[in-house]
């Protein structure tokens, strides 16, 4: 049995937050607001009448989904330097920090779940619509958005949100490449004064709480925008 | 960047095996963690979720918390307060025990992953019996069942089928969770990957292996449950199908 004392962390709180805390939120929100954007555009190709463009993003949110969330952390970041060369048309490898090559890989890996949100958003819409968007002459990207995305949006949003969640939790994984997230932060303060044990509960303790209240927000929130029809 | 795809065939620093071998052997470790992981899932979730549907607002209350607290800690962290906290927190003997076990990350991979997942199929098992229609819960009642033969006879049944779409998912979703465990050091499919790139430096290679592997699983098991889904259907009911919600 061993003794805890959680006197660390009131010598540590504000490196474990103003770093480790910081990253975390700053990588969920711009990897929420990105991968809604990609998602959202995939979910349009997706649901395209011209095939190559359907079944290519069909193709890619799939393969997304069936693989772990690690394997792509480590894929993107050996592609990401490749990538952003051939995008830049550079012949050697871009060197890429750490924040950037996992928001890419955030961005891209979400995009594929909030694609399949924003799909079932936009098929929640009824067809009517559509057809009245365009008989009011407006064309295609004119109705998804003025008619169709803002209501797919709005009916999504609780989904999105908790899918966000799932996003805040998953950005721990960043771990296996050894940056300072939240977890990073606190594992490496933890085993460097030999108080991991301390250092552990007190990161699931935040989490906890965390994720509670915004998931308690969340379903309050369903409830008020949730449309009487 | 060059390609060479006959480094599968070459022998891996352990000297024994060629890098293919190693990655089935991660295969077989991944297979291993999530059935068995799986098994403890289907187990505690089943009963967690019908506990949340009873009228005992106590019970509810437990499974509610019991769902909560799984669902709103990191995978990462589970794992590691599993592995690393949990032997501390025990009396030393136990401790110590615990962690000289000869597969130490694998056990504790299986039992985390079942934990965590378990609290999901109890959310899925609770949807799946609140969609059926209440008049069935009063039928059973009307009939002089008592509480646990209503749940038995008449609404488990449906309920289960209902639940095999969105249980399908899951299952998928803990054969990738399972990668997480290579931070605990299960040598699983991510991780013979990971390790065969490191050695070989072949990074496209070493991934892909993996990446088409599980593809593979996630084909297989997509159909597969189908197979089973259809066997299992009720005549005269269609699947609910499982409506949208977030998740991995």
């Amino acid at each position: 049995m061993l003794d805890l004392d959680f006197e660390i962390i009131g010598r540590t709180w504000k490196y474990l937050f103003f770093d480790g805390m910081a990253f975390t939120i700053e990588l969920t929100l711009l990897a929420m607001a990105g991968g809604i954007i990609v998602g959202t555009m995939l979910a349009l190709a997706r649901l395209s009448s011209f095939t190559p463009v359907s079944a290519l993003a069909g193709g890619y949110v799939n393969l997304i989904r069936s693989m772990p969330l690690v394997l792509v952390i480590f894929w993107f970041y050996f592609l990401v330097p490749y990538i952003g060369a051939w995008l830049i048309g550079s012949k050697n490898p871009l060197k890429i920090g750490a924040f950037t090559s996992s928001l890419v890989t955030f961005i891209l890996f979400e995009a594929a779940y909030y694609c399949e949100i924003m799909r079932a958003g936009i098929q929640s819409i009824p067809r009517g619509q559509i057809l009245a968007g365009y008989a009011l002459g407006m064309h295609y990207w004119q109705t998804m958005r003025n008619v169709v995305l803002p209501q797919a949006f709005r009916n999504m949003i609780p989904v999105l949100l908790t899918q966000t969640i799932v996003l805040f939790q998953d950005v721990s994984l960043v771990y296996v490449l050894s940056i300072t997230d939240f977890v990073g932060a606190a594992d490496k303060v933890g085993r460097r004064d030999g108080r991991l044990v301390e250092m552990l509960l007190f990161v699931a303790l935040v989490y906890f709480v965390m994720c509670t209240l915004l998931s308690g927000l969340v379903r309050r929130l369903q409830q008020r925008v949730a449309v009487i029809r | 960047m060059h390609f060479d795809w006959s480094i599968y065939l070459q022998l891996s620093p352990d000297g024994q095996h060629t890098y293919l071998q190693t990655i089935l052997h991660g295969l077989g470790w991944t297979l291993a963690t999530a059935l068995s992981a799986w098994i403890i899932a289907l187990l505690l979730g089943a009963i967690i979720g019908t506990i949340r549907t009873t009228p005992m607002a106590w019970a509810v209350r437990v499974g509610n918390t019991y769902v909560e607290l799984f669902r709103n800690i990191p995978l990462l962290v589970q794992m590691f307060l599993w592995f690393f906290v949990l032997p501390e927190l025990l009396p030393t003997a136990a401790g110590d025990r615990l962690k000289q076990l000869p597969n130490a990350s694998f056990i504790t991979a299986v039992v985390c992953l079942g934990f965590f997942t378990s609290a999901r199929v109890a959310e899925l098992v609770r949807a799946g019996i609140l969609a059926l229609p209440r008049g069935q819960r009063m039928a059973g009642t009307a009939l002089g069942l008592t509480l646990p033969q209503t749940y038995c006879y008449v609404l488990l049944p449906m309920a289960i089928r209902i639940v095999i779409p969105p249980l399908t998912s899951e299952f998928l979703n803990i054969i990738k969770n399972s990668a997480v465990a290579l931070t605990i050091g299960l040598v699983e499919l991510t991780a013979a990957a990971r390790s065969m790139q490191e050695f070989s430096f072949h990074v496209f290679e070493a991934f892909s292996a993996a990446t088409v592997v599980y593809v593979l699983i996630n084909i297989i098991v997509v159909n597969g449950m189908r197979v089973l889904e259809n066997k299992l259907q009720v005549p005269g009911f269609i699947s609910l199908g499982g409506g949208m919600s977030a998740g991995h």
